[in-house]
């Protein structure tokens, strides 16, 4: 299976080695026509606002959003903000999940944590979690089909499901833990028509 | 710092300043700029133009240069106004071995030190004990050695050294080229050559043992002092590095917001020549640069570092 992985900025190189590790074919994209092909995209970590205002300029904003009506999409980190309908600020946004997501919402670098988490549809036991200056969701449209797959012990909102569109506040891709990826390579094999 | 969230930091067996989120951050700015910036504004200005940080300073290289003089940790003041002007993260440079410099940035929650040979060292025979940090440090090196020692002391993250303020990349190439020929010759090494390698770079042996492994450093690297072009950017990154940083280049430009948009543009498409060429394009004067090979040895701040 061919899987797209976001290439404008971030840890891209790092979901990369995850989706060979996990049996995928993983494919860089900067420019709409390397989107052509692709069964699922990762949008990776890195500077929302960079990932966002080079999406802008390279025409791949509409091209990125059609690609999501039929194939699953995941956001990690920055990507989780890209793939957002509301983050209260202005910045280009894909605006493809019915959240709000709040930027930076544990403060800076100096507040950056390691945590496990248990995550549903995920088996054999706690996800260790690494979150970097990490955004967090604050609200979910349920009536839209967004569903809560993780939160921290406070109630926390960092993991949320709609539909083929996954969304983590945050990095698999920084742990040798491959099973969110096994998780969306399955959701990807499901949405083949 | 403010705790948006109200984050106890005791849920979930959480760890913070852990050496995993320390590199970690590093590893989300790859593929992108850090610009030295002198205010707020031109810090609104860098983010605008898709930074991926800033380095928030009071005179970019090429001043402190010109100006001569020591040149010491920024007003905190400053660094404070900056990191209230953008939501990417601020970057700030301390003196090289000096550590109460690092105390006071952690203290006012900077997201990044920089342990910088930039400014005037503090010791000159010892560097910061980084491990001792919940904030990470990126410090800069010439070679393989200078660097698995920084890696040694803590640096989360590592950038070649260049010569800072001459916009001039010749020496940011030679410290590249130094440090990822190093590694490749590393990856042939039989493992009896190490221990002496190791001795012969003073470099600590395990780090040796571990890039002759996996054929890179432990930790993000990026390119700094002396790139003032898109091509510039490009050429570091085809080179092998994960990123660059951009001082006096866009700053001391005619059109730094231009500039600044091409140097984002050109590190994310450095493999695309069609693209390189379409955003080199008009973009006014670059900073006056100094010839490398002209300066004496005591102009010259790369030496500076154990």
């Amino acid at each position: 299976m061919k899987v797209g992985v976001l290439a404008l900025q971030g840890d891209f190189l790092e979901h990369e080695k995850m989706l060979n590790a996990v049996g995928a074919e993983a494919v860089e994209v900067r420019l709409p026509e390397h989107l052509n092909g692709l069964e699922a995209l990762i949008i990776p970590g890195g500077e929302s606002t960079t990932i966002g205002k080079l999406a802008s300029k390279y025409r791949l904003v509409e091209p990125l959003r059609e690609f999501a009506t039929q194939k699953p999409v995941w956001g990690t980190c920055a990507g989780m903000i890209f793939l957002a309908k509301d983050i209260g600020r202005e910045q280009p946004l894909l605006g493809l999940m019915d959240i709000k997501v709040n930027r930076n919402a544990f403060g800076r670098q100096i507040n950056s944590f390691e945590a496990d988490l248990d995550i549903q549809g995920i088996e054999g036991g706690p996800f260790h979690a690494v979150f970097i200056r990490a955004p967090l969701v604050t609200q979910v449209d349920a009536n839209a089909g967004v569903e809560v797959l993780a939160r921290l012990d406070d109630g926390g909102i960092v993991a949320v499901r709609q539909g083929h569109l996954l969304a983590t506040a945050f990095h698999p891709e920084l742990t040798s833990d491959t099973r969110l990826h096994e998780y969306f390579l399955k959701l990807a094999t499901l949405s083949v028509r | 710092m403010s705790n948006q969230h109200g984050y106890n930091g005791n849920s979930n067996g959480t760890q913070t300043g852990t050496e995993t989120v320390k590199r970690g951050l590093a590893q989300m700015l790859k593929g992108g700029v850090i610009m030295d910036v002198v205010n707020a504004e031109q810090a609104k200005i860098a983010e605008e133009a898709g930074a991926v940080a800033v380095m928030a300073l009071e005179r970019v290289p090429a001043d402190i240069r010109a100006q001569g003089g020591v040149a010491r940790m920024s007003d905190p003041e400053l660094i404070l106004e900056i990191m209230d002007a953008v939501t990417i993260p601020v970057m700030a440079k301390v003196r090289i071995g000096h550590f109460v410099e690092a105390q006071i940035l952690e203290a006012i929650g900077i997201d990044y030190i920089d342990e910088s040979e930039v400014l005037t060292p503090a010791d000159e025979d010892y560097h910061i004990n980084k491990h001792a940090f919940k904030v990470p440090f990126v410090c800069g090196c010439r070679n393989l050695g200078e660097a698995l020692r920084r890696i040694g002391e803590g640096a989360a993250m590592i950038r070649t050294k260049g010569e800072a303020g001459t916009g001039d990349v010749v020496e940011a190439v030679r410290h590249a080229r130094a440090v990822l020929g190093e590694i490749r010759r590393l990856q042939n090494m039989p493992a009896e050559e190490l221990m002496t390698y190791a001795k012969n770079i003073g470099a600590p042996y395990h780090l040796v043992q571990e890039v002759a492994a996996t054929g890179k450093l432990p930790v993000v690297n990026f390119a700094a002092g002396g790139i003032a072009t898109p091509a510039d950017a490009a050429l570091m990154m085809q080179l092998g590095v994960d990123g660059v940083f951009v001082g006096s280049g866009i700053f001391k430009s005619g059109d730094p917001a231009r500039r600044a948009r091409a140097i984002v543009e050109a590190t994310t498409h450095y493999n695309d020549p069609a693209i390189l060429a379409e955003v080199s394009k008009g973009l006014g004067e670059p900073m006056v640069g100094i010839n490398v090979s002209t300066m004496s040895d005591s102009e010259r701040i790369a030496h500076r570092g154990w």
